[in-house]
């Protein structure tokens, strides 16, 4: 619900990522992380909640 | 709806003459026409203090804890959202339902003032309800109105106008809406591209003056320090930054999810004539979508975002 209202606000929905990794799961976090990095290094800079500390 | 008043103040003169209840909240008359406020009732001698018209927007659930004596029963004049809102306290152990007396409204829905000011360029001077016929007079003019004209967005949509708790009915039940497309606001802004939402969400809250009105306003804002209000960590800037003002709808309205009755006291309450039921419009479209769920109608069931469920919806989890 939390990523439905971000993206229904017209945030990037694949800046929100949700997994579930226990501790002897190594090779899957690496590949979680590797994927979250992937996805939101595609989308560029977010600007939308960041503040702009030149003003 | 007129009518319910006199039964309303004979019901509550009744309990606090017997002492089965030592409070009684209910609306009263405001400093200027249309302004109804709540107040507390203490003597039988005061119950003519009360009133009910479709002025009296705001969710009364919201000063029960507050209000609560320290003995005894606390009577509220409850609407169909605001019955609803009792049962999110009580399913939330804010009050307990044997220190409750309710007294239930049937309810034709509340006017928006602010549809109701932009027919005038003058000051409003009385504002009188006669059945579904609402007469406002300025010194300038005097304007007669359909009450389904000018009914706020929230009403128009509403399902649930009958108390859904109620120990006395004050009037007879009215019969509830059904609705094709209940949701037609949320899906006009899910119609658009992201960027003309965020866009939307922009334009939306651009007047926001950080006041924290429609977090007063509401019956689920309890907490003894809100996030806003935080020093360490400080969550949010207190500032007009965009950025900060985005942080504070946003999580004000997650912190509804799954627990708003869209009863609109927060829009009533918004000095600048904000629409904050845009970002809980969703959130409760989305509740009855994934969870089959509207919040504060049944005392025995635990909310969806408080409860684990097998069939829950999981695929946003990696």
């Amino acid at each position: 619900m939390m990523g439905n209202l971000l993206d229904h606000m017209g945030v990037e929905r694949d800046r929100l990522h949700f997994s579930w990794i226990s501790s002897a799961e190594a090779t899957k976090f690496v590949d979680v992380v590797k994927e979250i990095s992937d996805k939101v290094r595609a989308l560029d800079t977010g600007k939308k909640f960041a503040k702009d500390y030149t003003k | 709806m007129d009518t319910c008043i006199e039964k309303i103040r004979t019901i509550c003169a009744d309990l606090l003459a017997k002492g089965e209840v030592q409070k009684v909240i209910g609306f009263g008359e405001g400093s200027i026409p249309m302004a109804s406020r709540p107040i507390a009732v203490t003597s039988k001698d005061d119950v003519e203090k009360l009133v009910f018209n479709a002025t009296c927007g705001l969710n009364l659930a919201n000063y029960v804890a507050d209000a609560m004596p320290k003995e005894g029963k606390l009577a509220v004049v409850v609407k169909g959202c605001d019955s609803r809102n009792l049962v999110t306290h009580m399913v939330e152990n804010q009050v307990s339902r044997d220190r409750l007396y309710i007294i239930g409204v049937p309810c034709t829905g509340m006017v928006d003032k602010r549809k109701i000011a932009d027919l005038f360029e003058d000051e409003i001077t009385e504002f009188t309800e006669e059945g579904d016929t609402i007469t406002i007079v300025s010194p300038q003019k005097t304007e007669t109105v359909s009450k389904q004209d000018v009914l706020r967005h929230n009403c128009q949509v509403c399902t649930h106008r009958n108390p859904v708790v109620y120990d006395v009915m004050a009037g007879e039940p009215v019969e509830e809406q059904s609705l094709d497309q209940p949701y037609a606001d949320v899906d006009k802004i899910a119609e658009m591209d992201p960027e003309e939402r965020w866009a939307h969400f922009q334009e939306l809250t651009k007047n926001c003056i950080r006041c924290y009105a429609c977090r007063n306003a509401c019956p689920l804002c309890y907490c003894p320090t809100c996030f806003v209000d935080e020093s360490a960590p400080q969550w949010v800037g207190k500032g007009q930054d965009k950025t900060d003002i985005n942080t504070f709808h946003f999580l004000r309205a997650f912190h509804c999810a799954g627990r708003c009755t869209d009863c609109g006291a927060c829009v009533e309450a918004c000095p600048m004539g904000i629409n904050v039921r845009d970002f809980t419009r969703k959130l409760n479209k989305d509740a009855l979508e994934l969870f089959g769920w509207e919040a504060g109608l049944d005392m025995e069931k635990r909310p969806p975002l408080d409860v684990y469920s097998p069939d829950d919806p999981d695929d946003f989890i990696k």
